[in-house]
């Protein structure tokens, strides 16, 4: 660490509205547009240059962003397990350690709270990272268990490094070993003398690791990393949230709170989402032991399917910003478009929506109404929208072991 | 879920409510087991001897709110059932200016004219509220989401009873003091500070509430209820012999009854319940599960929080279960001597509690965390219709003493003598020279009654009657129709719709409503 002072999360100056993170000192150095926005409460970059050149990071080079505001909490203790495998839907009794997996959780009437990830980081110990502050309801499903449940969202810091060269960068920041390393496995190893956990996970469909660390030892990862670009071996380019976006919706990750109102939040009857109607439905095991909602989610399960997130593909290229869609022209309304993108790679205009179902049964056609502007005047039109059931875009690089190198 | 649930049933407790239950399943055609952990059958309800020679009613000692439509289901009266001659209450007075107060008349030296007529007409009002409200207590609670035939009528019946079973301007009055305190309404109608103080006890005994509380009101129309169709008395040889009758009826009626039984576990497999495991390991498979125990026992600790939703489980556990009275029984050679009262009138249920504003600073020390320095004490000398109750000459003194707090700050074990020995001096005040006969005693903290009794908390009512614990929410909404979110099991008990007291309803109640989901099958 040296001269540098060790930027310590949660000991900000109170008037500071937004946390710095860890990394903030080179965030900041990066971050020629100074577009900022809150993530959990840390000051994030929106962008950092232009949304194209970071989107292209991830897509055709090596992308990092700075992912310590992450929801974080550390879940020790006998029942460490029994705790986890009552509150998510998954069966995670099978999960080994160095493992990580996707889980959802629901509230008691089967309607999510929110998604994240699992790491099972030694012999029952775990990491449970979320979207949303869930601390409050850990706590509350914990009673009855000897857990102990810690938010470490400062106490961490991490970065994600993705795209089709993430690997060789970081072999050559000096990481050794990682080309064993499969997907959802996770390695302890020493960098220049500090410990860091890799795990091979990402939220980008294609090849990347997420890179833990002390906050003290943030910036050494992160010079660490960009010194590969210095030395001219790679490219690798801080990006920001509104790249991380586009490539989410191209890969078909979901984003409670965004595509769906999560369950705490919902205030009206009928406007929280069960996993099934969010496309988790394959994240819900009834044969494992008690979980919160199961029995809401059996029921749910015998009845026809009332409406559904779906990964929409729109024809043109008029965005279908917050568009209405309906089951033919000047139809029936059936649902609203939640997120959408421009798809570069693809060359596609792609959206997650929300649409009601029939009987059980999808639309056989789905129109979106799309409201555009035209040198500053209001066009509309309509859409054919496909649904697809695949992720748009998901590299067979992503689940490669040893990955290519370049 | 109102697919027929086969197979034996087993009844987790031997209270009176899960005797009551017991005997209409039996009599439904079901094969009973009920499984107690104490030594004794009657919970709540029973007699116990606590010095060599000496027996007392080992909680409840007054019985008041007994049920007719259940004494008549059971045939209570034609199983020996003798609940005692109806007593009176009587208000003590230092000056010796007590007061008599029956269901229709209050008498009393000291009392005016005002009051005298007042009293009449204010039981009349408030028994008629009490009785409009029986729709709704006789009967599951209404859902009021998805409600089925039966919670439509059960709220139509309760409009009904409220509309016209009161008519239009006590209906007005209803609805203006049902949700106020007693302390008000009681100041607008009587003048007698005495008379006031004692009424108010009905209002607030058993629960963490003062009569400046809200809903006391409520509280004391439960209370008013149960005495509009049962006299109140003291059953000969105790309240264990009601409890021995009603196991008579059960077991008549095909009920094995197996005692010193603890349950450690009810088994739930895919979301039902299969069974129990007993304490010493045994298994007992069954279709069907009821708990008599109170709810933070049934959930917490028999079936246990990982088997429920997370946000089930923690309603149960915020539930406020904490008991704040205490049970004194002495053992004595002698009657006290109360100045002004004769032999027959000891024998009543006596009340110190001089004006509402000793129970409410009785009260005020339970908010904080301390026993009442002054507590509101009820008193019986069960041994004065009873002598079998006591060595020949001997008497035994039943005494509810609030406020005790289960949570004690200073904590019970310091101050156990203490507590009692503050009891008894109070006491002495009305009766000088009566403490110097007594030969042994026991006093029971609700930290006690929660270790002998197996109640959470040791609460009277298995869980505070208060308005968010009460009806649709109690214990907590969830599970406040006797079933549970787990499927074949059921809550049968005071911590079920309509609350505590020796009253059977709740076991009544809970048979209904299985039998009505096809469990009679
Ligand atoms: C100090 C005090 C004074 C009272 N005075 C009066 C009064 O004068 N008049 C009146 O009407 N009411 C009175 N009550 C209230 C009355 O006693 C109760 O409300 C009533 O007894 C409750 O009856 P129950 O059948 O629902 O439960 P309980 O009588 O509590 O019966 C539950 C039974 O379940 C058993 N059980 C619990 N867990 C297990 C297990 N794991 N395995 C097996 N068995 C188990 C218990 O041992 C118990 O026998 C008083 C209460 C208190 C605390």
């Amino acid at each position: 660490m040296g001269s540098q002072p060790r930027q310590q999360a949660g000991e900000h100056d109170f008037r500071q509205v937004l946390q710095p993170s860890p990394f903030h000192a080179r965030v900041e150095e990066h971050n020629l547009v100074k577009n900022w926005m809150s993530w959990n409460g840390y000051q994030t970059a929106r962008t950092y240059d232009t949304l194209a050149s970071e989107y292209f990071a991830i897509r055709s080079s090596c992308s990092v962003m700075d992912m310590t505001p992450m929801e974080k909490y550390r879940i020790t203790g006998p029942d460490a397990l029994k705790f986890l495998n009552r509150l998510v839907t998954r069966d995670i009794s099978g999960l080994k350690p160095n493992r990580v997996t996707y889980v959802v959780w629901c509230n008691d009437d089967g309607k999510v709270l929110d998604d994240g990830t699992i790491f099972h980081l030694n012999s029952g110990e775990y990491r449970l990272c979320s979207q949303h502050h869930q601390l409050d309801w850990l706590l509350i499903s914990s009673l009855g268990m000897d857990v102990t449940i810690e938010e470490e969202t400062h106490e961490v810091a991490a970065i994600s490094v993705q795209g089709p060269t993430a690997c060789s960068v970081l072999v050559a920041a000096g990481f050794t070993d990682l080309s064993e390393l499969k997907p959802f496995s996770i390695s302890h190893t020493l960098l220049n003398g500090f410990e860091v956990m890799i795990s091979r996970t990402g939220y980008t469909g294609d090849l990347g690791y997420e890179l833990w660390v002390d906050p003290g030892n943030a910036l050494a990862l992160w010079d660490a990393v960009f010194g590969v670009a210095q030395r001219g071996l790679y490219d690798v380019r801080a990006i920001g949230l509104g790249a991380l976006e586009m490539v989410r919706i191209e890969a078909g990750f979901i984003m409670p709170g965004d595509d769906f109102n999560t369950a705490e939040v919902t205030v009206r009857a009928g406007h929280d989402r069960s996993p099934f109607e969010v496309g988790l439905g394959w994240l819900v095991n009834f044969d494992k032991p008690h979980f919160t909602g199961k029995q809401a989610l059996l029921r749910e399960k015998n009845q026809p399917i009332k409406r559904r997130l779906v990964k929409l593909s729109v024809e043109g290229n008029k965005a279908p910003a917050d568009s209405f869609l309906y089951d033919s022209k000047k139809g029936r309304r059936i649902g609203t478009v939640k997120v959408h993108t421009w798809s570069p790679i693809l060359k596609a205009n792609l959206a997650t929506a929300d649409i009601e179902y029939r009987n059980g049964v999808a639309p056989a056609q789905i129109w979106a109404e799309i409201y555009y502007q035209k040198e500053l005047e209001w066009q509309a039109t309509w859409a054919q929208c496909t649904v697809s059931t695949e992720p748009f875009w998901s590299h067979p690089r992503r689940l490669t072991t040893p990955p290519e190198r370049y | 879920m109102t697919s027929a649930i086969k197979g034996p049933v087993v009844i987790v407790g031997g209270g009176h409510n899960g005797l009551v239950c017991a005997s209409y399943l039996a009599m439904a055609g079901r094969q009973v087991q009920i499984l107690e952990a104490r030594d004794t059958i009657g919970g709540g309800a029973s007699t116990t001897s606590f010095a060599p020679g000496y027996s007392v009613s080992g909680l409840a000692h007054i019985l008041h709110s007994l049920n007719p439509k259940v004494c008549k289901d059971l045939k209570l009266s034609s199983a020996g059932v003798s609940r005692g001659a109806a007593i009176d209450t009587i208000a003590l007075d230092k000056g010796g200016q007590h007061l008599t107060l029956r269901a229709n008349a209050v008498s009393g030296d000291g009392l005016s004219q005002s009051d005298i007529d007042a009293y009449t007409d204010f039981k009349e009002e408030f028994r008629r509220y009490a009785r409009a409200l029986e729709p709704l207590l006789m009967n599951k609670p209404p859902r009021l989401k998805d409600m089925d035939r039966k919670d439509k009528f059960t709220l139509a019946k309760l409009g009904w009873s409220l509309r016209f079973g009161l008519g239009a301007s006590s209906m007005r009055e209803f609805l203006r003091v049902g949700g106020i305190n007693i302390y008000d309404v009681l100041n607008e109608v009587f003048d007698s500070p005495l008379l006031k103080g004692v009424i108010a006890v009905d209002a607030v005994m058993g629960n963490h509430m003062g009569p400046r509380t809200p809903t006391t009101v409520l509280t004391y129309l439960n209370r008013l209820w149960g005495e509009s169709h049962c006299p109140q008395s003291i059953p000969p040889g105790g309240m264990g012999q009601v409890t021995k009758a009603l196991a008579e009826v059960a077991g008549k009626a095909g009920v094995s009854i197996r005692t010193g039984t603890k349950v450690a576990q009810i088994l739930v497999e895919e979301g039902r319940a299969t069974g129990v495991q007993l304490e010493s390991g045994e298994r007992i498979d069954a279709g069907l599960v009821i708990s008599n125990a109170d709810a933070k026992t049934t959930f917490l600790d028999l079936v246990g929080a990982p088997q429920l939703d997370a946000m089930f489980a923690k309603r149960i556990h915020t539930t406020r279960t904490e008991g704040n009275v205490a049970k004194l029984h002495l053992a004595m050679s002698a009657l006290p001597g109360i100045d002004g009262l004769s032999t027959e009138q000891l024998g009543q249920r006596l009340l110190i509690a001089p004006d509402m504003r000793y129970v409410e600073h009785a009260f005020n020390h339970a908010k904080y965390g301390e026993y009442s320095q002054q507590p509101v004490l009820e008193i019986t000398i069960p041994s004065i219709a009873d002598p079998s109750l006591a060595p020949a000459g001997h008497h035994v003194m039943s005494i509810s003493a609030s406020f005790a707090p289960y949570s004690l700050r200073a904590g019970w074990d310091k101050h156990h003598t203490v507590f009692a020995d503050l009891i008894i001096a109070l006491i002495e005040e009305y009766a000088p020279g009566f403490s110097a006969g007594i030969v042994a005693r026991e006093l029971l903290t609700p930290v006690d009654i929660e270790t002998q009794y197996n109640i959470t908390g040791g609460h009277w009512h298995h869980g505070e009657m208060t308005i968010d614990q009460s009806f649709m929410m109690r214990p907590v909404h969830g599970t406040a129709q006797y079933d549970t979110p787990i499927s074949g099991l059921f809550l049968c008990g005071a911590a079920a719709h309509p609350g505590g007291g020796v009253t059977g309803v709740p076991g009544h109640n809970a048979a209904k409503r299985i039998l009505a989901m096809g469990g009679g099958l």
